[in-house]
């Protein structure tokens, strides 16, 4: 497989859980505008997979279903990020903005890339994904301006932090860390990122309830 | 033998699937048309990525050309030549009478929050700029929920992507 392909694979099976992982709100976020965002998000997130797989397709010769849906568990090169089931808000939070910062540094690099399929949809990504940090963002600022929310925000942030830096390649992370710690205004502890090849326990449940129904019926189907 | 004016003005009848009162034309998705013999070859520029109408509407673009007695060859481009701005001026206006709120032209510089909670976003019903930010998503990813405070009306806003 090429390095490109690789890329394409690492970056679609990302957004395809951590949009997965948005769509779990659906139905039950703490009130109705963050049901709708989240929806809203995931739909955008499992939207950039889906064209990101069409990419890595037609150089595999397969379908963007066949690499979303049918590939061993061992085989997804999603960062251990967002396979973790976490259905708390201070954590989802929490990981959506680490996520969609270390994402923002990821796709400003990828829009300078020397492959114009690569370089194009880096950028139309962005523009969609400008309204997910707005988001973030409001998040944010909604959580610091109290005790509660700004202590419960920072413990979440520690829990993820390693995860967080096992999205980006080794030298995209230091920009990462100095964002977060400029938004958070403290230093973060020094750990050892979690990085993409791990596979958490929750990675092949996800796979499991998200191929249920395309498992059940044959190939083909119509429905 | 078909031209090109013809395949423009047919697929200029064929409506969004979601916000039907405008057309793809209008919301200006098709890049490129091209004839060749009976072939007719469509570049098309999806909105969203996440976008669910984009095989309706690349079916409805097929159809249409077959209407015509040729074939269509529908390429969607996934590069970053869409945004709103793209919306022709008729387009704006169809949007606006049917109540959804058109883009604001992009700016020069990052979006940011703070613009979307001030900024003098018009209402469709009463044309008033005293309108604020109920949500930035909305029923599509291509839209966001304000509300008008001078005539008490929710509204859609289209994004400026």
């Amino acid at each position: 497989m090429s390095k490109r392909t690789d890329l394409l694979l690492a970056i679609a099976d990302d957004e395809l859980f951590l949009g997965w992982r948005n769509s779990e709100w659906t139905g039950i976020a703490p009130f109705l505008e963050e049901d709708v965002a989240f929806s809203s998000i995931a739909q955008n997130e499992i939207g950039h997979a889906r064209a990101l797989y069409e990419l890595a397709a037609a150089e595999l010769g397969t379908t963007a279903d066949e690499l979303a849906f049918d590939r061993p568990p061992e085989e997804y090169r999603c960062a251990p990020f967002v396979q973790l089931r976490r259905l708390e808000w201070a954590r989802t939070i929490a990981r959506h903005w680490l996520y969609e910062t270390a994402d923002e540094i990821r796709l400003a690099a990828l829009k300078g890339s020397d492959d114009p399929e690569i370089a194009g949809i880096a950028a139309k990504m962005d523009r969609e994904e400008a309204y997910h940090r707005m988001h973030a963002e409001m998040w944010v600022d909604r959580l610091l301006s109290s005790d509660e929310g700004r202590s419960r925000l920072n413990e979440a942030v520690d829990e993820l932090w390693p995860y967080a830096l096992g999205v980006l390649d080794d030298e995209l992370r230091a920009e990462l860390r100095r964002r977060v710690e400029q938004r958070l205004g403290r230093e973060l502890a020094d750990v050892e990122p979690v990085s993409r090849g791990v596979h958490e326990v929750e990675l092949a449940q996800l796979l499991e309830e998200m191929t249920m129904v395309r498992r059940s019926a044959p190939a083909g189907t119509q429905w | 033998m078909v031209t090109v004016d013809e395949v423009w003005a047919a697929l200029s009848e064929i409506p969004d699937p979601e916000i039907p009162v405008i057309s793809l034309v209008d919301l200006g998705v098709i890049k490129n048309v091209e004839v060749e013999d009976e072939r007719v070859r469509i570049e098309f520029t999806p909105t969203f990525l996440g976008c669910p109408a984009l095989e309706p509407m690349q079916r409805a673009m097929e159809a249409k050309v077959d209407e015509l007695g040729a074939k269509a060859d529908v390429r969607v481009v996934l590069d970053d030549s869409w945004s709103t701005d793209k919306i022709t001026p008729e387009g704006r206006e169809k949007l606006r009478v049917a109540g959804f709120a058109p883009p604001a032209p992009r700016a020069a510089g990052k979006l940011n929050l703070l613009e979307l909670q001030r900024g003098g976003f018009r209402c469709p019903y009463c044309g008033s700029r005293k309108t604020r930010l109920e949500n930035i998503f909305g029923p599509t990813p291509c839209r966001s929920i304000r509300y008008c405070d001078a005539c008490r009306q929710p509204f859609e806003q289209f994004k400026t992507i």
